[in-house]
C-alpha cells in the first residue's frame, strides 16, 4: 500500500502528501513537540536524534541533530514563521553538511480527511538549481546508510 | 550515478526542456519537429537537446542527414529510482509516525474516542 506521494511541482517546489489515521491535532503535536519528533523523524534504521529543539512560536528556533551512533551525523537548523494550531505550520530550514544548504521554505498543512488527516508538505527552494541539487544529492551524506539498504529494494 | 542525477535534475529545471521531454515521451522526433511547437530558434532547441543529451536523458540516432532524438530509458529510470528512494525514506519516517500518533492521547477536556 502506498499512501504517500512525493513529486515535484513547477520549477522550485517539492510536494509530499500522506494520509494518517489520526486527527490533525495529533499530527500537529507530532510535528512540533520535541519528545514526539524524536520518535519518528529519524530517516534510516539505526539513526537517532539526540538533540531536538523546537520552539513552536513565530520566530522560534528549530534545531535537530542526528547521529548514526558510529560517529556519523549532521544537523538541521531553522525558524518557525507561522503556526496555526492544528492546521498549518510554516517554517524555514537548512541542513548543515557541514556547510549550510540554501533555505528550504516549508509549509505543512493538516486537513481533516474522513476519520483521519491529510498532510500536505510543500517545500519551496530558492531556485530550480537548488531543488535539483537537493533532489539529486542534498540528502546523500546523512542518508548514506539508507542508500545501501534501499538499493537492494528498488 | 550521483553526478548524472545532478545533471538530470538540473536539465529538468527548465520548462522548454520539460516540454521537449514530454514530446519525446510520445515517440522519436527530429530537431525540426521538436522546434515547430516553440517560438524559439533551432539553434536554441539544439542547445537544449545538448543539455538533455549530456544529462543522459535523451539519445540520438543517425538516419541519413537526420539525427532523430528519443528518450534514454536508462536516464529516465535512474531519476525514477532516485525519487523512489526519497519516497521510501519519507515513508519510513511516516510509518513510525503512525505508531507515534496511535500512542498520543487526546488532550484533557476532549471526549475520549
Amino acid at each position: 500500500m502506498s499512501k504517500m506521494t512525493l513529486k515535484t511541482e513547477g520549477d522550485t517546489n517539492v510536494v509530499v502528501t500522506r494520509h494518517f489515521a489520526a486527527p490533525p491535532e495529533a499530527l500537529y503535536r507530532a510535528h512540533t513537540e520535541p519528545k514526539l519528533i524524536q520518535k519518528w523523524m529519524l530517516g534510516p534504521e539505526g539513526w537517532t536524534m539526540p538533540v531536538c529543539i523546537s520552539d513552536a512560536r513565530p520566530g522560534g528556533k528549530i534545531r535537530y541533530e542526528w547521529t548514526d551512533g558510529k560517529g556519523g551525523g549532521f544537523h538541521l537548523t531553522g525558524e518557525y514563521l507561522q503556526l496555526e494550531p492544528y492546521g498549518r505550520i510554516v517554517h524555514v530550514e537548512r541542513m548543515h553538511l557541514p556547510n549550510p544548504t540554501p533555505d528550504n521554505h516549508v509549509e505543512t498543512r493538516f486537513d481533516a480527511d474522513g476519520a483521519g488527516t491529510l498532510m500536505t508538505m510543500r517545500m519551496t527552494l530558492p531556485d530550480a538549481q537548488t531543488r535539483a541539487a537537493m533532489l539529486a544529492s542534498g540528502m546523500e551524506r546523512g542518508m548514506e546508510a539508507s542508500y545501501v539498504r534501499l538499493e537492494g529494494m528498488i | 550515478m550521483l553526478r548524472n542525477l545532478d545533471a538530470a535534475f538540473s536539465a529538468l529545471a527548465d520548462p522548454t526542456r520539460r516540454a521537449i521531454l514530454a514530446r519525446l515521451a510520445q515517440g522519436e522526433a527530429t530537431v525540426m519537429e521538436l522546434t515547430q511547437p516553440f517560438e524559439i530558434t533551432q539553434p536554441a532547441i539544439s542547445q537544449h537537446l545538448k543539455v538533455l543529451e549530456d544529462a543522459g536523458l535523451i539519445v540520438r540516432r543517425v538516419e541519413g542527414t537526420k539525427r532523430p532524438r528519443r528518450l534514454a530509458k536508462a536516464g529516465i529510470d535512474a531519476m525514477d529510482q532516485w525519487l523512489a528512494m526519497l519516497r521510501k525514506t519519507h515513508q519510513k519516517n511516516y510509518d513510525r509516525l503512525d505508531e507515534v500518533l496511535a500512542a498520543i492521547e487526546p488532550k484533557k477536556g476532549k471526549a475520549a474516542r
